[in-house]
């Protein structure tokens, strides 16, 4: 059974004709709406390839409501002059009359009638013609016919500005016989049953067929944030290459660890209010290693260890001043001056992924909290070679092969260098790590044995997440503006893999 | 990174050639410097102010270039000029020396009043030097390069720079009551006391900035010359009398501040970048500074010193094998002279005036890579072996038996902004302000956070300590409860924590909250310890996040599970 007699009405009349049928001619012969066969060809559609429907759509001309007023009873003016007996009609009473405003103008300019104003009760109205052709209705009538295309130009839009006509666009199917055409359609199944596979009866029916294109169900699932997925990428590739994570639990250090060990002077601009958060409680450290705090007192101030120092008066209430730590390195001096502690020496590869805080200027790209990878590696006779090498293995597995360093200052590490990568959607090299190592003045003072070296990178989190994930600002990836359609949305992180091509016209 | 500012055109021509700009970039990049924009006066004025306003300004080509911080001697063109035709190896390095003047020399007397405010003072004189529009341009913008930079906004250092033919030595520094001091400064018309002047500059962009270095002191510094004419009231303005222009010959100058080294190293830049000009060039007259002790020094000390660096250790630092006489030559492009001496393997190198940076061997060293160029090297593996760890997996026991509720928050001294006072000791507010920020997000909301949250601890050195929470929230027409409580027994058994009172076990006991709806609150405890709480949101608390909808919420402390 097909859905519905007209769908019905309408396979047979198919199957009588020859080639096809127009869709609104159908609903016209069957004295149905034409919305209804349109239904009907849809559905018909939807089992498959019973019939072919192709669209089309045609310009017509139709009579609006008052159109068709006129076209039976004729126009305004018509009805005005044929109401004008011999003896003639007040304009007053014309102008009662349903048609006598319109009636009355369109009349005066065919020069129907005319108006005598020397009467003694007011203007009178008589005909000037003993008869007239009503040329308005004769042509409505003809549109009526379907002969619109017999009228000119000028008379249709004559018409249409009178509002009595209008150019309507139907939609309208041309319907042929389909491949699989067939006057008995019978209604389809839409899903495979537990009864059908029992019974069988699957095998003798037809099934519904599914539309690829809608969306599918999403499945009840959390969502990880970007910065997240990122930062498991990066926990993975040093794992890889056998770094161990060091301790970063201590967002609140002080100066001292943040900087002093860190060989960067009191004076350094780093460590103005401008730069760092300073605490007004705790405000200061409790407990300092005090040895090794003279050791360093001593390199600041006086040098020592090969090194000139910087010459002044270093303070240990500097030192003392608590922070939230502007970068990860505190932590690495931490374990470096624990690994000095250990003897003998043993080489060690190490690094951290954590949250560090900076005294900036809020921008676009800039938050006063973010992420800092930073890597580790301490041994005898490391090289600048080495950190190179190094670095090249960890980019590479970032995915990002041509790599080439600049001579650059660090307050800590010298050498110093930092690491360009050439970027070919900028077509231009671009920074994306700092690295050096670390300078004798830092590492000597922990009591770290004199031959050996430590190498360490730095980059931060958010740009490459912001990079990967295509985000402009900042404030849309960190804190509680982040936006939550735009965690749901994200892919999973390979950092390794290439970015996808941008559609071509062959691929759409 | 300080940017200096440079006239392509004149660039090019001090350095005896032209580039084009991708060929000045690499010569930056392989220095160890940044070409950072291509620009002109015209460009900045109307993208700061407008092209009207731009409509006469100069239209001559600058270069922005990004100097490291340590290279005060490149902070002109003057020496990034030398410093870049030394590494071409087109010219030999200038020795710059000081001389004794044929009349008498000029005096700097400090007195003990200074002792309290600005304790230190060294001064030079750059004789018969010819300035241009350029080179006096130039002048002026290393002393504010300087001050910007090394001088920390004038706290360590001040400059003052003098027509010293307008003078009469020997010059006083000393300190005197801010109404004792009255003068013309410079680019004003009449005298005023230091109060006055330092109301007035309180609306001076440029100078309000320095006003605190003295503001609030007894006592202000000054400097007069024999005649009691104000040089200049260190940190802040020179006076109006000696001031220097195009056309003067002898220049004083005097640097003050309250550390010694780096006014000797300061002074010592500049009279090596301009002594370029003099008519005996690369020399200096010197001055002597008399200490309110007696003791007298003579300045500048433009002091060379010697170091001697093994070239094995240069080989072994950089991972190369050159010769001690590549090295040394390598070196020498760095502005470091250096030769071959003693066994063949020892590279005796000369640190000049200019090169303040140089306090260690890795100084050295470094120069040597950049002069090898750093893109040379051949990239090696460290045959370092290592097993890696996680970090997570560490130290579980010592983060056991820790009572949170007896902890404090943590406060800034300096914050940004209100948001941002204290570190956090709680994650559910974070959560509940991205539920405010994704209210059109469709219902329900489910959102958790797993991050590190600070609290005062006095076990601790620095007096505070991280702890891991967990914090979830259910947001939705419904308050959800038993969904944050099947999370909760979700994750304990993840964490192989099963239920009941026993040591091993976790439980939820009724409790209370001034977050939570009253009787919809519970707190959690797991091996006999409190880990934190789980309830209803009170109604005041999802209101005052502009929130609608009942929300209910889970927080505790992770760190007994790590």
């Amino acid at each position: 059974m097909a859905d519905g007699p007209v769908a019905e009405l309408l396979l047979r009349r198919l199957e009588a004709s020859d080639g096809g049928l127009d869709s609104a001619e159908l609903a016209a012969e069957l004295g149905v709406e034409h919305q209804a066969v349109v239904g009907a060809v849809k559905s018909l559609q939807a089992l498959g390839e019973v019939i072919e429907a192709e669209l089309r759509s045609t310009k017509r001309w139709e009579l609006t409501s008052e159109g068709e007023e006129i076209a039976r009873e004729g126009s305004h003016e018509a009805r005005v002059f044929r109401s004008i007996p011999p003896e003639g009609l007040a304009q007053s009473e014309l102008m009662r009359l349903p048609s006598g405003k319109v009636g009355f103008s369109k009349a005066m300019s065919n020069k129907w009638i005319r108006v005598d104003k020397s009467t003694a009760d007011g203007p009178r109205v008589f005909r000037v013609v003993d008869s007239m052709e009503d040329e308005v209705q004769r042509r409505l009538q003809m549109v009526q016919r379907g002969q619109a295309e017999k009228l000119g130009e000028k008379e249709r839009s004559e018409l249409r500005k009178r509002k009595l006509l209008a150019e309507v666009t139907l939609k309208t199917y041309w319907v042929s016989k389909g491949s699989a055409f067939s006057t008995s359609i019978s209604k389809q199944e839409t899903e495979l049953s537990p009864e059908m596979i029992s019974s069988g009866s699957w095998r003798d029916r037809p099934f519904k067929p599914y539309n690829f294109l809608a969306q599918g169900v999403l499945p009840d699932s959390g969502h990880l944030h970007p910065l997240l997925k990122v930062r498991s990428q990066f926990r993975q590739i040093f794992l890889e290459m056998g770094f161990t994570e060091m301790p970063t639990d201590n967002f609140i250090e002080s100066s001292f660890w943040n900087f002093d060990a860190l060989f960067q002077p009191q004076q350094h601009p780093a460590r103005d209010q401008h730069d760092t958060f300073f605490l007004r409680d705790p405000a200061e450290a409790l407990q300092l290693p005090m040895d090794y705090v003279q050791r360093v007192k001593r390199t600041h101030s006086q040098g020592g260890y090969g090194s000139q120092g910087y010459k002044y008066n270093w303070k240990l209430d500097e030192a003392r001043k608590n922070l939230l730590r502007t970068h990860t390195t505190s932590a690495s001096a931490r374990v470096l001056y624990r690994l000095a502690q250990k003897k003998p020496f043993t080489p060690a590869k190490y690094f951290s992924i954590d949250r560090v805080f900076r005294n900036e200027t809020l921008d676009a790209t800039h938050l006063a909290e973010f992420h800092q990878i930073e890597g580790v590696v301490a041994d005898h006779g490391l090289t600048l070679g080495h950190l190179m090498g190094v670095l090249r293995e960890f980019f590479t597995k970032l995915g990002i092969t041509q790599l080439r360093f600049k001579p650059a200052y660090n307050p800590y590490t010298e050498p110093s260098m930092e690491v360009f990568s050439y970027h070919p959607g900028l077509k231009k090299w671009v920074e994306v790590g700092n690295s050096g190592v670390f300078r004798p003045e830092m590492l000597l003072p922990m009591g770290l044995p004199e031959n050996v070296s430590v190498i360490a990178w730095g980059l931060s989190l958010e740009r490459p997440t912001m990079i990967k994930y295509c985000i402009n600002n900042i404030r849309e990836l960190v804190g509680h503006k982040v936006n939550l359609q735009m965690v749901y949305n994200s892919p999973l992180c390979r950092l390794d893999a290439k970015p996808r091509p941008p559609p071509t016209q062959e691929a759409a | 990174m300080p940017t200096v500012s440079v006239k392509r055109d004149l660039l090019f021509q001090a350095l005896g050639r032209t580039y084009t700009n991708e060929e000045f970039d690499e010569l930056c990049f392989e220095f160890g410097l940044e070409l950072d924009e291509i620009t002109s006066e015209k460009e900045i004025i109307s993208k700061e102010q407008g092209s009207v306003k731009a409509a006469g300004a100069s239209d001559v080509v600058l270069y922005k270039i990004d100097v490291p911080a340590n290279r005060y001697d490149l902070l002109c063109l003057e020496g990034l000029v030398r410093g870049l035709q030394v590494f071409k190896e087109r010219i030999k390095p200038p020795v710059y020396k000081r001389v004794m003047p044929d009349g008498k020399i000029q005096k700097l007397i400090i007195t003990e009043e200074t002792a309290k405010i600005r304790p230190f003072a060294v001064a030079a004189v750059l004789q018969n030097i010819k300035f241009t529009k350029d080179r006096y341009d130039s002048f002026i913008e290393l002393q504010e390069k300087l001050h910007q930079n090394i001088c920390r906004k004038r706290a360590l250092v001040a400059i003052g720079t003098h027509d010293l033919d307008t003078l009469s030595g020997p010059f006083t520094y000393t300190a005197k009551r801010p109404s004792d001091i009255k003068f013309k400064p410079l680019n004003k018309t009449k005298e005023y006391t230091a109060c006055e002047l330092m109301n007035i500059y309180k609306t001076d962009n440029h100078l309000k900035q320095y006003l605190h270095i003295i503001e609030n002191k007894p006592l202000y510094p000054v400097i007069y010359d024999s005649n009691g004419v104000v040089l200049s009231m260190p940190p802040i303005i020179n006076g109006d009398h000696s001031r220097i222009t195009v056309n003067t010959r002898n220049v004083f100058i005097e640097c003050t501040g309250t550390d010694f080294t780096k006014a000797k190293i300061v002074l010592d830049i500049i009279v090596t970048m301009f002594s370029e000009y003099c008519e005996k060039q690369f020399t200096v007259e010197a001055a002597e500074v008399v200490f309110p002790n007696g003791k007298s020094y003579t300045f500048p000390e433009l002091a060379y010193r010697k170091e001697i660096v093994r070239a094995d250790l240069i080989n072994k630092k950089v991972g190369i094998r050159e010769t001690p006489e590549n090295l040394a030559k390598l070196l020498t492009r760095m502005y470091l002279k250096s030769e071959v001496i003693g066994d063949g393997n020892q590279i005796e190198i000369e640190i000049p005036p200019t090169r303040a940076d140089i306090i260690h061997a890795c100084d050295i060293v470094e120069d040597a890579a950049i002069a090898y160029g750093y893109n040379n090297i051949q990239m090696t593996l460290p045959k370092t072996y290592t097993i890696a760890n996680q970090c997570s997996q560490e130290d579980i026991a010592d983060k056991l038996g820790v009572d949170i509720s007896a902890t404090k928050a943590v406060h800034i001294s300096n914050p940004k902004t209100a948001e941002f006072q204290v570190a956090r000791t709680t994650l559910l507010p974070g959560l509940l302000k991205t539920i405010a920020a994704n209210r059109k997000m469709p219902l329900p909301l489910k959102l958790f956070e797993i991050s590190d949250i600070v609290i005062k601890d006095s076990n601790t050195d620095v007096g505070a300590k991280n702890y891991r929470h967990l914090c979830a929230v259910y947001y939705n027409k419904n308050p959800g409860f038993e969904i944050i409580h099947g999370l909760l027994d979700r994750i304990m058994q993840l964490l192989d924590v099963p239920p009941g009172e026993d040591k091993a076990g976790y439980v939820i006991r009724a409790s209370e909250g001034p977050a939570f709806f009253p009787g919809r609150c519970a707190e959690i405890f797991a091996g006999g310890q409190s880990i934190g709480k789980l309830g209803v949101l009170h109604p005041d608390v999802i209101t005052k996040f502009e929130l609608t909808m009942p929300c209910s919420s889970l927080e505790i402390n992770i760190e007994p599970f790590l």
